[in-house]
């Protein structure tokens, strides 16, 4: 690895040098941002702007210069609903069920992670042996790929698979889990807490070890319970994590896709189709590829986005300040 | 666990007070759960993708992998498979069976290789014994082109990670150890990219990777992702504690900045610069919806895409399926089991993944 390396680090230092001779010291930083500013502006700023050019113009052709200026029309394709919670009233009907599911989806997964993950922080910041084993345990599927945890529950879940098995045996008897639309729902739900819990348990564990012992012992001292102390000690100085992992929670799940899509393939019929999948399917897997409503439809979650990151940003400020 | 071993001891040295308190055994219950649940399904899938087709057919499923054994019976050039009979003259003896038809079996039993007696099937039970299949996976390579995935995989992943590191490391360098005008712009444009996630840029991205003749190129994939604020800000954080002696001394000596970034600054990063390369890699291996994009043609797919196509053509085909889910877990696992802290701290301080 080294021997590729210093070779082309000794290649870059030749203009890099010339620079520095030409520009001085300080503005050479520059010349050391350059890379870094390119590849910003042309994938992800450009894109923005370009985002808008999309989104008010139409036809199939992917190209600029061939698409028609049609102002708001996407748009108002896409807004066009005679009453907004009945996706049926709506004219791109797809867009809604997909924008409701996603809510319902952010709703509850967000709900059960930041559930499941306090519970498990706390039970990880307890007296109890081996906390790293376990520690790693809770963490481990956030490693693993989304396809591979979509593939692994699929194999559970498949009708003639392990959880059916146990079923039978138990006399529940078996369900065909993926064909029934709340089931599968709920199986999203649960392979995507299942997948990423481990990741907001280690966040919220790092902010209980950061709260100071001496505040428990001086309520041990004053007789405290156990659940008492959790409720006006440990929750309190806690919350600003939460916040933060709540925020993250919230934002990752609105962008959910991939372990969904392979795991459902947004089905049965669009049951679990989410707002990222609706985009990729009108602008890349369907015919005609829609690129005007895919893009409009983008701009609508980068703004949904734009005010939970500027959350994230605050909180995270607060949770560093306080 | 060093002063007592074994389940018991690990079990009741919790409180340091003797005896277990309910709220213990609730904690231990909750984490011996979630040690099945979350173990559970990935040893279901390794066990799994060592069963043959029959095994994976049957249902309900057993909890390991078995195999119908086989007889060597002189006389015959290949090993015949093993029954035991359950009825008639030869009830208890282990047979091979040489030819089976409509309900009916021909068998012989290795003690009088000549003799060859007909029995009904009902009346014979299979003898069967722990196996582990490899076929599985040696069939990847023979039906899949596999290792063509995996090194599309590879390539993408270890491309994209060294490249991530110069550019970001270089930005990183310019905005902790330079005073210039418009620092601060630039800090607000970082911090700008963080607003602006793939998934909501997807069409003109398209656009951009195709007009730079990267659509269907494994570069495609690549160069996009190559600058992110995460990096960025967690070189930037840890470059900024290097104390900045170090480089008004190399200044002294003549060294130029570049020699200094790169002999200097990149050195003493390391942690964060390995903590950093531990994330791309995740990110990179892992990463599916940008390549789902670009790629379209099963040349040139990653192991996530090919994946994901093969379940939804071969929708029976477990076998290969099981064998490939777990070829493409086994990096990330090794990875995980190697440097699992330093991942564990590098997602908490950078609360990106």
């Amino acid at each position: 690895m080294l021997a590729v390396i210093t070779p082309l680090m000794r290649i870059i230092e030749i203009p890099m040098l010339a620079l520095q001779r030409l520009l001085g010291i300080n503005r050479l930083a520059w010349a050391f941002l350059l890379p870094n500013l390119i590849l910003f502006g042309l994938f992800a700023f450009l894109p923005v702007i370009l985002n808008v050019f999309y989104a008010t113009s139409g036809s199939d052709n992917v190209l600029l210069q061939n698409r028609p200026f049609v102002g708001g029309q996407n748009f108002g394709q896409l807004l066009d609903c005679g009453n907004y919670i009945d996706a049926n009233s709506c004219r791109e009907d797809k867009f809604w069920r997909a924008v409701w599911n996603t809510v319902t989806f952010v709703t509850l997964q967000a709900g059960f992670m930041v559930g499941f993950a306090l519970l498990t922080a706390v039970i990880l910041n307890g007296r109890i042996r081996a906390r790293g084993f376990f520690r790693s345990v809770f963490f481990f599927p956030v490693l693993l790929s989304p396809v591979v945890v979509a593939l692994i529950w699929k194999w559970i879940l498949q009708r003639e698979g392990v959880l059916n098995a146990f079923l039978d045996w138990t006399g529940l008897g078996g369900i065909n889990w993926l064909v029934d639309a709340q089931w599968a729902f709920g199986w999203s739900v649960f392979i995507s807490v299942w997948a990423h819990m481990g990741f907001y348990t280690l966040i919220l564990l790092a902010g209980l070890q950061a709260i100071p012992r001496d505040v428990y012992e001086a309520a041990t001292m004053d007789g405290a319970s156990g659940w008492r102390t959790f409720r006006r000690i440990t929750l309190p100085l806690l919350a600003p994590t939460m916040l933060v992992v709540l925020v993250l929670a919230l934002i990752r799940g609105v962008q959910t896709f991939d372990e969904i899509y392979a795991f459902t393939g947004g089905g049965p019929g669009t049951a679990t189709t989410f707002i990222i999948q609706y985009i990729y399917e009108r602008g890349f897997a369907g015919a005609p590829r829609l690129f005007g409503l895919a893009a409009a439809a983008s701009l609508l979650v980068a703004g949904v986005l734009v005010v939970l990151t500027l959350a994230q940003l605050w909180a995270n400020r607060r949770n560093v300040d306080g | 666990m060093a002063d007592r071993s074994g389940v018991t001891g690990f079990l009741t040295a919790t409180r340091g007070r003797g005896r277990l308190h309910w709220t213990d055994w609730v904690s231990y219950g909750y984490l011996f759960l979630g040690v099945f649940l979350m173990f559970g399904p990935v040893v279901w899938l390794v066990l799994s993708s060592f069963k043959d087709q029959n095994e994976l057919d049957r249902f309900p499923p057993r909890f390991l992998p078995y195999a119908q054994e086989v007889l060597t019976v002189p006389g015959y050039d290949d090993p015949l498979p093993a029954f035991t009979v359950t009825e008639g003259d030869l009830a208890g003896q282990v047979v091979g069976q040489t030819r089976r038809a409509a309900g009916r079996a021909e068998v012989v039993s290795p003690d009088a290789p000549e003799d060859r007696v007909r029995l009904t099937t009902d009346m014979l039970q299979p003898v069967e014994g722990v196996a582990f299949a490899t076929d599985n996976y040696t069939q990847l390579f023979a039906r899949f082109d596999f290792l063509r995935y995996f090194w599309n995989s590879t390539f993408i992943t270890i491309a994209a990670t060294v490249i991530m590191l110069l550019v970001n490391a270089m930005a990183a360098f310019a905005l902790s150890k330079y005073q210039f005008r418009g620092r601060n712009a630039v800090l607000l444009i970082v911090i700008g990219t963080l607003m602006i996630p793939q998934t909501v840029v997807l069409v003109p991205l398209f656009l951009i990777v195709t007009k730079l003749g990267m659509f269907n190129s494994l570069w495609g994939v690549i160069i996009p992702g190559a600058a992110t604020p995460t990096g960025v800000f967690l070189l930037r954080q840890y470059m900024i504690t290097i104390p900045d002696e170090i480089l008004d001394a190399a200044r002294m000596d003549k060294a130029s900045e570049w020699k200094i970034f790169w002999r200097i600054i990149l050195p003493l990063s390391a942690p964060a610069i390995a903590v950093l390369a531990i994330l791309a890699i995740m990110w990179r291996w892992n990463d599916f919806l940008w390549p789902l994009i670009v790629l379209t043609r099963t040349e040139n797919f990653t192991l996530q895409l090919a994946l994901n196509s093969f379940q939804g053509e071969l929708q029976t085909d477990w076998p290969s399926l099981l064998a490939m889910t777990v070829l493409t877990l086994l990096p990330i696992a090794a990875v995980f089991m190697f440097l699992q802290k330093y991942i564990a701290t590098g997602i908490a301080s950078t609360g990106g993944k």
